[in-house]
């Protein structure tokens, strides 16, 4: 029920993201989600693709330092109070939340949203035991834009 | 300490010399002073350096007056290539040695048949404060020639009255053959070549612990008591510290005893001075300060406040031996190295251990200064490197943050950690480029 997300080592200057962003491009790897953190000397670009191996070995084949966590990809009712009921699930197990990001795309009225758990396997249980739909890899991947 | 199983008991070549009393040592310090001043009148260049200083052997009342001599520097020896500091007849020399240089002419040095004597003692007394007895066979891998290593080494050894295979270094499958066959006690070389000889006995099927070498003097380059303890695991031996430069004398300056807490200092034949490179005022004891040598005894080529560019610091506390020369701890950096941030003192080998201790293992770096407003500033980049990445902000704020303190306590100073893409910072052929000082022009030694 995990995801492979890539996360890129930047430094906060201009003409640092697009290093990535042109060798994933000039292989023909599309991405389907990213966040940036900053400090306002390093930044982190974290990514999911579909190819992950594939993508880490060209973005380490352009320089990059390349790190694989694995992430959780929930489906959230696009309402209000859709994120919260997640959050509370998580909050009552007890589980640390690192970061989230979201999909751009989405199904009728659901938003997908990538989370970091310190412990996305307990994080699984808990959110499945609470009915929430966490998205399979395959599943994610069958939804999203061909590419 | 030791991770060998042998011992080194407290042997001394030279009771009455190196036990002398501090202050019959001053007396005799002062008695060869004015007598190498006297020697020194027959060289152009210190004749008139200390004619400017106004200054004459029969002034020189107490060991207070050498702060008034002139100084004598490395660049003062090339200008006068190739013997211009000689101070006796060219016919009286027994033998000429010279100072490794990589580029150009190297600087020549000479010694008189008593200079030799002379030398050979002092070699002894290290050699058996760290163990060396009668009837060790010796194996030498210094390179033999113009560099001091080798062949002061080689007749400190016979002076002792061991026995001495002149291996030189290089052919290093040889060397294991030698060192296996003759069974060696005691190994000469630089630290760098103990690693290289361990690796490849290794190679070749022979555990270097099987090797019977029991101890090891070991110089030329510098080394860390890391070092120390991976040879002496790898090696199953002991190994010692020594010092010395080929302008001053060679080998033979200082060395180890059995204690290890410092080379103890040949006083008798040498002054030492520690100093603050900018000021040229003495450091205190146990502060970090270039070491300045003046030779009291060499005839050849006497050498006044000879600048070594070397820093050390020094211990006068009594030590376990019983030898009453003071101690120099090991060398942790080169002048030239050397920055001034805000008054402080601070070297590039400073800002690699805080490195090492937060990443293990030697990473890139580069030492930026520059001086925006009033203040100087340091900035250190960091490679980033794919096991200290992690995609948790906190993660890298933390070894940010870590990296930052274990600078600031090793050398005492706040600069701006940067944590940059590998591959960025330039890698040159040769020595790395570790600092770009922008601040300021360094001044000419």
């Amino acid at each position: 029920m995990k995801l492979n997300q890539l996360s890129v080592f930047l430094e906060n200057k201009p003409g640092k993201l697009s290093v990535p962003c042109r060798a994933l491009a000039k292989a023909g790897i599309n991405i389907l989600t990213l966040s940036l953190a900053d400090t306002h000397q390093f930044g982190i670009l974290r990514l999911i693709l579909r190819d992950w191996q594939r993508a880490r070995k060209v973005l380490e084949e352009a320089g990059c330092v390349v790190n694989a966590t694995e992430v959780v990809a929930i489906e959230v009712p696009d309402r209000p109070g859709g994120l919260a009921v997640v959050l509370d699930v998580i909050e009552r197990a007890n589980i640390n939340l690192e970061y989230m990001y979201a999909f751009s795309f989405r199904r009728k009225d659901t938003a997908i949203l990538v989370f970091r758990f310190e412990k996305p396997d307990e994080a699984i249980k808990a959110l499945q035991d609470a009915a929430i739909n966490v998205i399979a890899e395959v599943d994610l991947f069958d939804r999203a834009p061909k590419g | 300490m030791a991770t060998s199983t042998f011992v080194c008991e407290n042997r001394i070549w030279d009771g009455p010399a190196e036990t002398m009393d501090p202050a019959q040592r001053r007396q005799v310090q002062l008695q060869r002073l004015v007598q190498t001043l006297q020697r020194v009148q027959n060289v152009p260049f210190y004749r008139q350096a200390l004619a400017k200083a106004k200054v004459q052997p029969d002034q020189i009342h107490s060991l207070d007056d050498l702060r008034r001599l002139p100084f004598t520097t490395k660049a003062d020896l090339h200008e006068h290539y190739p013997l211009g500091f000689l101070a006796v007849p060219r016919q009286d020399i027994a033998r000429i040695h010279g100072s490794s240089g990589t580029t150009g002419k190297p600087t020549l040095v000479a010694y008189t048949r008593q200079d030799l004597q002379t030398w050979a003692d002092l070699c002894a007394r290290f050699l058996v404060a760290g163990g060396l007895q009668k009837g060790h066979l010796v194996h030498i891998a210094f390179g033999y020639g113009l560099f001091t290593g080798g062949l002061g080494l080689h007749y400190g050894v016979e002076r002792v009255g061991a026995s001495v295979v002149p291996a030189a270094s290089g052919n290093t499958p040889r060397q294991v053959m030698l060192l296996q066959d003759l069974q060696a006690d005691v190994l000469v070389c630089t630290p760098s070549y103990a690693l290289n000889i361990a690796e490849v006995a290794a190679a070749q099927g022979v555990d270097p612990r099987s090797l019977s070498l029991r101890f090891a003097h070991f110089g030329g380059e510098p080394w860390t008591e890391d070092m120390r303890a991976e040879i002496e695991r790898q090696m199953g031996l002991l190994a010692f510290d020594n010092y010395g430069l080929s302008e001053v004398i060679g080998p033979g300056i200082s060395g180890e005893c059995a204690a290890r807490r410092g080379m103890h200092i040949q006083e008798d034949h040498f002054i030492v001075e520690c100093l603050n490179p900018d000021t040229l005022e003495p450091v205190a004891d146990g502060e970090p300060g270039e070491l300045v040598f003046t030779s009291l005894t060499k005839q050849a080529m006497p050498v006044i406040r000879y600048r070594t560019r070397d820093i050390a610091s020094l211990d006068r506390s009594p030590c376990p031996c019983g030898r009453t020369g003071a101690r120099m701890s090991r060398v942790i950096g080169r002048t030239d190295d050397m920055l001034i941030i805000r008054g402080v003192n601070v070297f590039p080998s400073q800002i690699e251990e805080a490195l090492l201790r937060v990443e293990g293992a030697a990473p890139h770096y580069l030492i930026q200064v520059d001086r925006p407003g009033a203040l100087d500033e340091v900035t250190v980049r960091v490679e980033m490197r794919p096991q200290d990445f992690s995609d948790r902000m906190a993660q890298m704020q933390a070894l940010h943050d870590r990296i930052d303190r274990e600078i600031q306590s090793i050398t005492g100073i706040r600069v701006n950690v940067e944590l940059v893409e590998p591959q960025t910072l330039e890698r040159s052929a040769g020595k790395a480029q570790r600092v770009i000082d922008r601040q300021r022009q360094r001044k000419p030694t």
